[in-house]
């Protein structure tokens, strides 16, 4: 019995999903066709780094919400970079160092200032945002390259599958690995679970804070290259409440937002649940009024049937 | 007593979980005036008999009567409003509120009619029902500043408040210093004497023949006896308990003390000032210390678990440098937190993740870790220290107290400890793992291991220590050969007195 209800809980969101695209199956004759899947899998692949690094951190406890500015920041950095004649990599390189060391920062005042995640972030969410007005003086950056490689990123095309939907499955793969085989990976549920034991049994509590954090700052710059290369621009206003849509994946995959307990193939049905919906929807004419109604139903569903498979 | 009539009464009570019997024609019963010890290892079926009197399980067969009359209470509530109050463990209370806030928690005395809160009439009648137990605790003081004693006190006056004819309590001197718990024994004997009925559960042998009048014992979910207090011993209680003879309640000890293996000089941290002491190898420092004496805090310090500490301390003659946890578990030092709950484990996390915490190092290579090895190190620990579980994957929530303790103490053994930290290291197990606890102790000082046992259970101090130190104020008020020590010594000692 004990099996069956561990059956579940795991499944759960896969079920969700496989529901929800039965549903749209029937509902909308265009919805499971190649193009569109992948299509799907191509919106999602943004929201799915932020999700992932979300869940590390979710993990140990914490929250970060300041993944979409550090998104739209390191966006706008490198950019700009490009325009002032960077090298397209060395532009990226230097958009996704800054984006890990954003999210070290984040790490930094929470780990060592032990200031509340929520309000750390909180306050670098701001901070964030109001660099990258500064930065472009509150307009999008455009023109910037006609790299090839550049292009790749967010618009290229592989063996017919979409670079970014790559990008999205290894990192995946990289952070399932490190969670479930690395001494990091243990810490990070360890101090999630019992953050005093966790110290107690000689963790640096600190650096898997800093480290988890880092995660979510460079996977935020990430999702940044990959909207800017693919809207060929870096809008200033990019980004904006993404941080709602990854806690959702997160929760939506089964993740405790009380830390300590999840997995992270969860967090990716869960973005694909939330990118289903949207594609689903919008194929169904549905107004993106009704859109958000529905959104937030499925969320409060997924939570309520966790709570009562746990209770 | 023999005239009067039980207020509670429950006849060959009967329950079963999924097909499982938990209680087996259990009977129980109280009078007025009366303090009944409810005893057995944990998962006799204790907390599943209190748990059906109160309403919160409902019995499969049997009768309840409740002051003669054949009662089923269908909740908690309903037990309460007859008079039926428990003092759980874990006390249930708001911290930010005030006391006389809580005292009045739920039905708050208003203005007349009015929704508005008359704060300062609760003030007053709180200082009246605390007065009345003879307890001086200020009404205004916020629930979080309160001690847990005083915390105690009040549910029991709320108890009193609402007309409680019976008061249960769950191990209710788990968390309270020596002191609390006179107060809290005054206290009971008291209303005792008012005609308030007390089912008292505790592991605490000492306290259950200090205070109770009659005792049941219970095991697997049989009721296995009800005794006199006064006609039976320790021995017998015991072996009621645990089924079979225990033997010595500790088990002899053979290690002999070698060389002096920890040194600590001018140690001082929080309370604690200047102390200096040594430990041998192989040998059990057995320390004493009322609680807040600063026995924990020269552990938390030996362990690089507080900040601003000071002092030299030298381990096999070489002075080393511990600023936190992680330089002492290199150094070979182990720490088996008072709370297990709090800083032991990690509840959601199975045995094996709990065993490897903090030995990671030992089962990875280059930060990946070899499951083989992880495998292999776990098992050795489960079989070492016997620890029943289903399997190395069940959570540790799920595991008797004794087995979360066995636990605990595993993954200390598992980083192979020079010296090893215990403080509280049988709080809330039960008999049988108690003295398995005691043989790994013993087990480990032959291998050359050194202990040091911080406990508030004087037998235990005397029963398993090779050396006593006894904390008061922050400073070692004595210190005593096992031949030597006394449990009046050591209370004489440690409350300050002239030994």
């Amino acid at each position: 019995m004990m099996n069956m209800k561990g059956f579940f809980q795991k499944m759960g969101p896969l079920l969700g999903l496989l529901l929800i695209v039965i549903v749209l199956t029937i509902l909308s004759p265009n919805f499971l066709t190649a193009t569109n899947i992948l299509n799907v899998f191509r919106q999602v692949s943004i929201n799915a780094l932020l999700a992932f690094g979300m869940t590390y951190v979710i993990l140990t406890g914490g929250i970060d919400l300041s993944v979409g500015s550090i998104l739209a920041l390191c966006s706008a950095l490198a950019a700009g970079f490009m325009t002032d004649g960077m090298d397209p990599v060395l532009a990226v390189s230097a958009g996704l160092v800054l984006g890990a060391l954003m999210g070290a920062a984040n790490g930094f005042v929470i780990a060592k200032g032990k200031v509340a995640p929520f309000i750390a972030t909180l306050a670098t969410m701001t901070i964030f945002r109001g660099l990258t007005l500064v930065y472009t003086e509150g307009r999008p950056i455009t023109g910037f390259s006609d790299s090839v490689a550049f292009k790749m990123i967010g618009r290229g095309y592989f063996l017919g599958v979409p670079v970014p939907v790559y990008i999205m499955l290894a990192i995946f793969l990289i952070l399932y690995l490190v969670l479930k085989k690395t001494t990091f990976g243990r810490g990070v549920y360890a101090v999630g679970g019992n953050e005093e034991a966790s110290r107690l049994s000689g963790l640096n509590v600190d650096r898997i804070k800093i480290g988890v954090y880092t995660i979510s700052g460079l996977l935020s710059a990430f999702a940044g290259i990959i909207l800017t290369s693919r809207l060929n621009s870096a809008q200033p206003t990019a980004g904006i409440s993404y941080e709602l849509d990854a806690i959702a994946a997160v929760v939506i995959g089964g993740t405790s937002l009380s830390g300590g307990r999840g997995r992270i193939v969860g967090t990716l049905i869960g973005a694909l649940i939330i990118g289903v919906l949207n594609n689903g929807l919008n194929l169904l004419n549905v107004s993106s009024f009704y859109q958000q109604v529905v959104k937030g139903g499925v969320i409060l569903l997924a939570v309520l049937l966790d709570r009562k498979k746990s209770a | 007593m023999a005239e009067a009539r039980p207020v509670i009464e429950m006849r060959d009570i009967h329950k079963s979980f999924f097909n499982v019997q938990v209680l087996k024609g259990v009977s129980f019963d109280l009078y007025p005036g009366e303090i009944h010890a409810l005893m057995g290892e944990n998962g006799a079926g204790k907390s599943t008999l209190i748990k059906i009197l109160t309403g919160i399980y409902k019995k499969d067969r049997g009768s309840i009567f409740y002051k003669g009359k054949e009662t089923v209470f269908n909740n908690p509530k309903d037990a309460e409003r007859a008079g039926l109050s428990i003092i759980h463990q874990e006390l249930n209370n708001i911290p930010y509120l005030s006391v006389a806030e809580n005292f009045f928690l739920g039905n708050p005395l208003t203005r007349g009619k009015t929704p508005l809160i008359d704060m300062k009439k609760m003030i007053e009648e709180t200082k009246r029902a605390l007065d009345a137990l003879g307890v001086e605790l200020d009404p205004e003081k916020p629930m979080i500043e309160c001690s847990v004693g005083e915390q105690q006190m009040v549910e029991i006056a709320r108890a009193i408040a609402r007309k409680s004819e019976v008061i249960i309590m769950d191990e209710p001197t788990s968390a309270l210093t020596d002191r609390e718990i006179e107060t809290l024994f005054n206290v009971i004997l008291e209303l005792k004497k008012q005609g308030i009925g007390f089912i008292y559960i505790s592991h605490r042998m000492e306290e259950i023949f200090r205070i109770s009048d009659r005792v049941t014992v219970m095991r697997d979910g049989q009721w296995i006896g009800t005794m006199k207090t006064t006609e039976t011993s320790f021995d017998e209680v015991i072996r009621m308990m645990v089924g079979r003879k225990l033997g010595e309640r500790f088990p002899k000890r053979t290690a002999v003390p070698g060389e002096v293996r920890l040194r600590v000089e001018n140690l001082s941290a929080g309370r604690v000032k200047g102390i200096h002491f040594t430990v041998k190898r192989g040998e059990i420092l057995g320390v004493a210390g009322l609680m807040g004496s600063g026995r924990t805090e020269i552990m938390q310090a030996l362990f690089g678990a507080v900040k601003g500490a000071k002092g030299t301390v030298y381990l096999d003659g070489r002075p080393v440098q511990i600023k936190n946890p992680a330089d002492a578990i290199k150094n070979g030092i182990g720490f088996v937190t008072e709370d297990r709950k709090g800083q032991g484990l990690v509840l959601d996390m199975s045995v094996r993740e709990n065993l490897t915490l903090p030995n990671l190092k030992k089962i990875s290579a280059k930060s990946l870790v070899v499951k083989k090895k992880e495998l292999q190190f776990v098992d050795r620990l489960i079989s070492l220290l016997k620890i029943k579980t289903s399997g190395r994957e069940q959570n540790v929530k799920s595991l008797s107290g004794g087995n979360q303790q066995k636990v605990v103490l595993g993954k200390w053994i598992g980083i192979e400890p020079k010296l090893l930290i215990l403080d509280e290291p049988t709080r809330g197990v039960d008999v049988g793992a108690k003295k398995e606890i005691y043989e790994i102790m013993n087990k480990l000082t032959e291998k050359g291991v050194s202990i040091i046992m911080v406990s508030s259970e004087l037998p235990e101090i005397l029963g398993m220590s090779d050396r006593i130190m006894v904390i008061h104020e922050g400073k070692i008020a004595a210190v005593f050969p096992r031949e030597e020590a006394t449990q009046e010594k050591i209370m004489t000692a440690a409350t300050g007195g002239k030994v």
